[in-house]
């Protein structure tokens, strides 16, 4: 079994030595200490994993290190640029849209990816690609505002 | 047959809730509070049940910190030399937003920025004791005592000052961390006051707080402590302590009840390296240097155990009532206009399945054991070590990281107690982290119930003959806010064939789904308005405000009438100190019988408000929540094992499911506060089964009531 030497993960290459079959999910949690990525469910039901690989939410529980080796990875720790963060990370302050907050980083990666592809998405697109991601404490309507505020702070930078 | 008592082994955390004994164990000779502080000021805020007779015995540790002080203490506050404040309390976060709402109450007494106080929760070496965080007690009983003992400490930081400046106290007055001569607007800083002083100070639940008209922090919406921490992916939970030398472990659980282990490939999994096995009997475990390694050894271990005993979810509510041969459903009349009713109820078993499974970390170091564990009952867990482990109390320490989420199901310590027994094992600290499969399949679940009410309505809307029973699922919320006569109910034990505890809002969503079902039919039967009736018949203002709230808000007057399609429903309710009204519209799609629930109207009121968009969100939280249950979620099971352990099999709230929900809050500052996280599950089951009905004339008397769908 081959073994991963480098991970491009945030921005910067990581030398690791990590089994190719090792779940990114771990690899992110145990050989990397970005911790913000979360287990839920360890069978992509639950989005609390989900990270960017070349800028698209993924379930990192689902994807083996050596399927990213030679991929672009962002975590929540890698969202905010320098201490800037990004507006759905702001949004979901601004709006509270969290309790125990468990669910927050998969949600944040899985809007702010949503935010990339449909910079003005519809409630119904919102939904759709949501879904995967579960909140038990019930978070679900502040989450969707804070998507569409992102969105709306999104479009008056870019004016 | 016993009626409304509960046994500790069918329904272990209500025993907590309910029948525990208070015991205190925080020790100041032995500790000291400046020690690991500094000095400054500290403040004690003593218990209720030992206020009366505490502070004289307190008197002699005033000065110096180093006398007797009472035990029985509920929370206190160190006030450093460098103005720096921190409060300690034994209660738990775990998102129903305590650290953020305590705060304030510090705040708003010390007169300080919430930014300013720091809350030290849930560690029992810094804690004082807590029987645990459930129940809805931390805003009646605890947020007082912190309170309690900040205003005592600025009326402490003005007695510093008038002394210094040699003026009367009432011409200073604390504000913004400082205090303030009203004759020449000089000011001090609290640290400055405190600095080089040790003073301790004793205090019973009895001291005077703010009033809640005259709030300045409390009262108002305050962003969640600590939030960026969350956002940025900045903040540790149990499962993200990593320790020096940490190793990753996993017990191997047995399938179901009565399961014995007849054989294990040792070997196999022995062979791959770095994999440590761990075995005392049927106690089967593999510690290894990763998760990943640790999986690949329970693959290559390949247990085998004998079949589990146990029931199935087929026969469940036969097992924990028979259904009688009387006429459910029946109504009789007499000559006077009276009919009765009769009707039976039943609610599945449910699991919480916070998103955070249970998960503990565990280290020793020179026979001393500290555990990091999402748990609600630190103390407890703490207990359980001692026994599980064989050591004295004075050598665990639990410590509980603001956790993700819990709703009554992390009272117990199962993790906490794996995780150390594999760190003494492997003499390496350890971490635990429970798979779904094992939070879903071995965590205990909520009651499943069987309630069966009967009554007689009159075409006036008099009620008589109530009569209420519930078997299994508990005694919460049992009893009738309605105006009957002779009315009578019990809550009975039965043995129930899953290991079952606490959840939020314990049994009052299940006997308020049968309650306020059953006032659906009898307004039904009697040909009146659901609320009319209701109104006529309730007895408390404070529910009728709630529900009357919630009519109007919805617009009931102006509902549409049933046309098979859409349909609108009522309930209310109260639990814990909290009053609700609930209204529902429903909308059934007639070709794949999906109930899509177009739209929840909640009023709450829980006394004066602390923190507006904080008990919403607890409100918002408690309802989607609710609506998992009352749609859609129930644990499936076959030979006491459960069947269904996966969130592919077990279908929760997600984004499609929920409708749009407006919260109107009633604040009454006139009222103590009450908890927020809670009562508003209460109502949302009926009030959707109760506008299902009026959409349909189907009664669904089943929670979950469409878990696949409507046949129409």
């Amino acid at each position: 079994m081959a073994n991963v030497k480098q991970l491009r993960v945030n921005g910067q290459v990581r030398t690791v030595d990590i089994d190719e079959s090792k779940p990114l999910l771990e690899a992110l949690r145990e050989n990397l200490d970005l911790t913000g990525t979360k287990y839920g469910c360890g069978e992509g039901q639950c989005g609390a994993c989900t990270v960017h690989v070349d800028g698209v939410a993924k379930r990192s529980c689902l994807i083996t290190v050596g399927e990213v080796a030679d991929s672009a990875i962002t975590t929540i720790e890698g969202l905010a640029t320098h201490d800037h963060l990004h507006p759905l990370q702001q949004a979901f302050l601004d709006v509270e849209a969290m309790q125990c907050a468990y669910c927050t980083s998969g949600m944040i990666m899985s809007g702010a990816s949503l935010l990339k592809r449909l910079p003005n998405p519809s409630d119904a697109e919102i939904d759709k690609a949501m879904e995967g991601n579960i909140c038990r404490c019930g978070t679900h309507n502040r989450i969707r505002a804070a998507i569409r505020l992102a969105a709306t702070s999104m479009k008056e930078v870019a004016r | 047959m016993k009626t409304r008592t509960l046994d500790p082994a069918l329904i272990e955390p209500e025993r907590y809730e309910l029948q525990a004994e208070i015991e205190a164990d925080l020790d100041v000779d032995r500790r000291g509070f400046f020690g690991a502080m500094g000095g400054g000021l500290v403040v004690l805020s003593l218990l209720s049940e030992a206020g009366a007779q505490e502070p004289a015995r307190a008197k002699g540790g005033r000065r110096g910190g180093g006398g007797a002080a009472p035990r029985e203490i509920g929370a206190w506050i160190h006030i450093g030399e460098d103005g720096n404040v921190t409060a300690f309390t034994g209660k738990m976060e775990e998102g129903q937003n305590i650290r953020t709402s305590l705060s304030q109450g510090v705040a708003e007494e010390l007169r300080v920025p919430v930014a300013r106080v720091k809350l030290v929760m849930a560690d029992t070496a810094l804690s004082p004791f807590d029987m645990g965080t459930f129940g809805s007690r931390t805003t009646p009983a605890m947020l007082p005592q912190m309170r309690s003992a900040a205003a005592a400490a600025r009326l402490a930081l003005i007695d510093l000052a008038a002394e210094k400046w040699k003026v009367e106290r009432a011409s200073l007055v604390a504000t913004d961390g400082h205090i303030k001569r009203n004759d020449t607007g000089e000011t001090i800083g609290y640290g400055e006051l405190t600095h080089g002083q040790k003073l301790l100070k004793t205090i019973g639940p009895e001291a005077s707080t703010t009033p809640a008209d005259k709030w300045e922090v409390l009262g108002h919406p305050t962003p969640k402590v600590n939030g960026r921490a969350y956002v940025t992916g900045g903040h540790q939970y149990a499962s993200d302590i990593k320790r020096e030398g940490m190793r990753y472990g996993k017990v191997i659980h047995p399938p179901g009840p009565g399961a014995k282990l007849l054989s294990a490939d040792e070997a196999a999994a022995n062979a791959i390296p770095g994999v440590t096995i761990v075995r005392d009997g049927d106690f089967l475990a593999l510690v290894a240097p990763g998760s990943h390694l640790v999986r690949q050894a329970v693959e290559a271990l390949k247990p085998k155990w004998s079949p589990s005993n146990g029931s199935s979810d087929q026969t469940l509510f036969n097992d924990l009532h028979p259904e009688e041969s009387k006429a459910v459903g029946e109504t009789q009349s007499t000559k006077e206009g009276w009919k009765s009713l009769v009707a039976r109820y039943t609610v599945a078993y449910i699991a919480h399945a916070p998103m955070e499974p249970r998960a503990a970390v565990a280290e020793w170091q020179d026979g001393k054991l500290t555990v990091w564990t999402g748990t609600s009952r630190p103390f407890g867990v703490k207990g359980e070590l001692t026994q599980a482990l064989g050591i004295p109390d004075a050598n665990v320490r639990v410590i509980v990281p603001d956790t993700g989420g819990g709703y009554g199901g992390k009272h117990t310590g199962e993790a906490a107690v794996e995780a150390a027994k594999l760190a003494r094992a492997v003499k390496a600290p350890v971490k635990v982290i429970w798979t779904r499969e094992d939070e879903f399949a071995h965590a205990y679940l909520r009651p499943a119930g069987v309630i069966e009410a009967s009554a007689a309505v009159h075409p006036n809307g008099t009620i008589s003959r109530w009569s209420f029973d519930n078997y299994n699922s508990g005694g919460s919320g049992i009893d009738s806010p309605y105006r009957v006569e002779s009315p009578r109910q019990a809550f009975h034990q039965t043995k129930s064939p899953l290991r079952q505890g606490s959840y939020r809002a314990l049994a009052s969503t299940a006997n308020h789904f049968a309650r306020e079902s059953f006032m659906d039919e009898l307004a039904h039967v009697a040909g009146l308005d659901p609320l009319e009736f209701r109104l006529k018949n309730i007895r408390e203002p404070r529910l009728r405000a709630v529900l009357t709230a919630a009519a109007d808000k919805f617009g009931w007057g102006k509902r549409p009438s049933r046309d098979g399609i859409t349909g609108s429903g009522l309930a209310c309710g109260t639990e814990k100190g909290g009053f609700v009204g609930t209204a529902a519209e429903v909308e059934i799609d007639a070709k794949t019988g999906r109930v899509h629930v177009r739209r929840l109207v909640v009023a709450f009121e829980c006394g004066a408000i602390t923190n507006p968009d904080g008990v919403k969100n607890q409100a918002e939280g408690g309802v989607i929540m609710g609506l998992g249950g009352a749609l859609f979620e129930a644990i499936k099971f076959k030979d006491g094992a459960v069947a269904n352990a996966r969130f592919s099999k077990y279908r929760v709230p997600r984004f499609s499911d929920v409708p749009p929900i407006e919260i109107v809050l009633l604040d009454r500052k006139d009222l103590p506060s009450a908890g927020a996280g809670e009562a508003p599950i209460i109502g949302v089951a009926p009030a959707i089964g109760n506008a299902i009905f009026n959409a349909t004339g189907r009664r669904l008397r089943a929670i979950p009531m469409v878990p696949e769908g409507l046949k129409v």
